[in-house]
């Protein structure tokens, strides 16, 4: 079972001080919220990808990079990449790129992403966000798997024996999850590539969660990877605690009330009765969690959101302590009663090790190693 | 069995909204025989109608009154007149269905207002909202301004728009109907697009 968090780095006013943080600041939170999750032991970090204000996380390999160059063991990750508005060959650079630099600690998280104005900035249309999350992955998929790809879509200009650089490293592309609330689609292509499939789990009732997982798990059966309680599923989350109950009922609801997403809604009383969203003591938040099983099923990846809604980053590291605190108790309970053929989140050493060891992928220009063949010999032949 | 949604947008107890959406229920009823009726009063719901805007989930209540009108074979709509349309509340209802959950379905819409200088309503603003959400709207539409309660005329109103609401309720919906019908994400949960399907949707091919 790995245990992470997830950050959608929003810059957002704290609501009991009045004050904002700079672009600077929130940046270098991220960081820090990072580097904590690793020293109290969680298995992942990820972060969002937005391309407007209020958000910072423009650029996510950038931020990983970062990241990666001062953490040891901790998965870098994603929550989500946008597959739809940015270009597949980017995605496929990028995120191998990453994989060489940090040691194959790299996995990503496809979405579709729901802000409107953000897709004709990238010459897309939000209409058009399933086909473009289905024929774009499509694409990345082949690239990270084909040295020399030629390729014609939709949605992108055509590619003419383009090979993406740097290959995937031991030839093992990074493992994808496939992130959605409700779009069973979605479910449906996580299900049909033998991918993982995240629900966001954080403003919208379990039975959300519970009937997309259903969903993944029969199709994931059906196209042949296995029984369905094999298929790879992650769920997000959210909690804020302290010692004493109370107090983190007090704490939070200021945050509550007025965040971005549910902020002036319901109450805190109804959201967290409705969502998975738990304030109270430690303990409370170990057993609601746990209790995901109940409709998740023994699950791979459990991620929580700690920083939002304006939270200080002193309260989010508070948070972080406390997680530390409970993190053996989760790993005991998650790990009991879990049968013995429920397979762990794949990782880069699982894969290489699936694959009968890592092998050198790169593709040389002057001549390729295993034919001797050059480029421009591929080129000769098909004109 | 049969079943019959009534949305009532009045805001006072003892709402001539409600009357009305009451006269129009017993007439119906009367014309069907047995029915299995759901009142949804809209008060009761406005807090968690504005929640589901901001959250984009509905409340327990909210989702059952949701689930009515998914199950209904037709709907009696009811609004007070405000501001020269339909209220906002009532609005805000039908804002917050996900699309195609009226996709076919007989509505009998019915407006009450102080005056009947607002009687074009049902005509310039329920009738739209209706035909944009692809449901059927029976002829008939039922307006009635304070002074027209206790009017025969109302009546026979009543009783001719819900002979005719019965009439589309009786009828299964015919095979061309149904052929040219929009995929709800129920549809999609219950029997998922293959793969290959989507690719090639994605494509254009």
């Amino acid at each position: 079972m790995q245990i992470g968090i997830f950050s959608v780095g929003d810059v957002t006013t704290d609501p009991t001080t009045g004050r904002t943080p700079t672009e600077f600041e929130r940046i270098q939170a991220q960081v820090e919220i990072a580097k904590k999750a690793e020293d109290i032991g969680l298995d992942v970090f990820a972060t969002g990808e937005h391309h407007n204000p209020p958000f910072i996380s423009s650029a996510p390999t950038t931020t990983l990079a970062w990241i990666g160059a001062q953490t040891k063991k901790i998965i870098l990750s994603t929550a989500t990449t946008l597959i739809t508005t940015t270009d597949p060959v980017l995605i496929a650079e990028d995120y191998a790129k990453l994989q060489h630099l940090s040691g194959g600690r790299v996995d990503l998280m496809m979405g579709r992403g729901n802000t409107g104005p953000v897709y004709p900035w990238f010459g897309k249309d939000i209409r058009q966000g399933i086909n473009l999350a289905i024929e774009n992955y499509a694409l990345l998929h082949q690239l990270w798997r084909e040295d020399v790809v030629t390729w014609k879509g939709r949605f992108r200009t055509p590619l003419q024996g383009y090979t993406s650089t740097p290959r995937p490293l031991d030839g093992v592309p990074p493992f994808v999850w496939h992130g959605s609330i409700r779009s069973p689609e979605i479910a449906e292509q996580a299900a049909f590539y033998g991918d993982g499939y995240f629900h966001n789990h954080i403003f919208w009732p379990s039975s959300h969660a519970g009937q997309m997982i259903r969903l993944y798990r029969e199709r994931w059966e059906a196209h042949g990877h296995g029984p369905s309680d094999t298929a790879i599923v992650g769920l997000g989350g959210q909690f804020f605690m302290r010692k004493n109950s109370q107090d983190a009922w007090n704490d939070f609801r200021p945050y509550f009330d007025n965040a971005p997403v549910y902020g002036h809604g319901p109450s805190l009383e109804d959201f967290t009765k409705a969502t998975p969203l738990t304030v109270g003591s430690p303990q409370q938040v170990l057993e609601r969690t746990l209790s995901f099983r109940d409709y998740a099923g023994d699950y791979q990846r459990q991620l929580f959101l700690l920083d939002h809604a304006g939270l200080p980053l002193k309260t989010v590291l508070e948070q972080l302590d406390l997680l530390g605190e409970i993190l053996p108790e989760m790993r005991k309970g998650f790990a009991e009663g879990r049968p013995a053929h429920i397979p762990d989140a794949p990782t880069h050493a699982s894969m290489v090790a699936r694959a009968g060891g890592a092998k050198d992928s790169t593709v040389y220009a002057a001549a390729d190693a295993a034919t001797g063949h050059r480029a421009e010999d591929a080129l000769q032949v098909s004109a | 069995m049969t079943s019959l949604a009534v949305v009532s947008a009045g805001l006072s107890t003892a709402s001539s909204t409600r009357l009305l959406a009451n006269t129009l229920t017993a007439a119906t009823v009367e014309s069907l025989g047995e029915v299995e009726v759901t009142t949804i009063e809209l008060r009761d719901l406005a807090h968690q109608l504005t929640d589901h805007m901001l959250t984009g989930f509905p409340g327990v209540k909210l989702g059952e009154a949701i689930e009515a009108i998914r199950r209904a074979d037709g709907i009696i709509a009811v609004t007070p007149v405000f501001a020269a349309s339909y209220s906002g509340l009532f609005k805000t209802f039908f804002d917050v269905l996900d699309e195609g959950v009226l996709d076919g379905k007989p509505v009998l819409v019915a407006a009450t207002a102080g005056t009947a200088r607002h009687s074009l309503v049902l005509d310039h603003a329920l009738r739209p909202l209706f035909s944009y959400l692809h449901a059927v709207v029976v002829p008939t539409g039922v307006f009635a301004a304070i002074d027209d309660f206790g009017d025969e005329g109302l009546e026979r109103r009543a009783a001719r728009a819900a002979g005719e609401l019965a009439e589309l309720m009786g009828k299964a919906p015919s095979a061309t109907s149904t052929a040219g019908a929009r995929r709800t994400v129920e549809d999609e949960f219950a029997a998922p697009t293959p793969f290959h399907q989507l690719l090639r949707q994605a494509s254009g091919t």
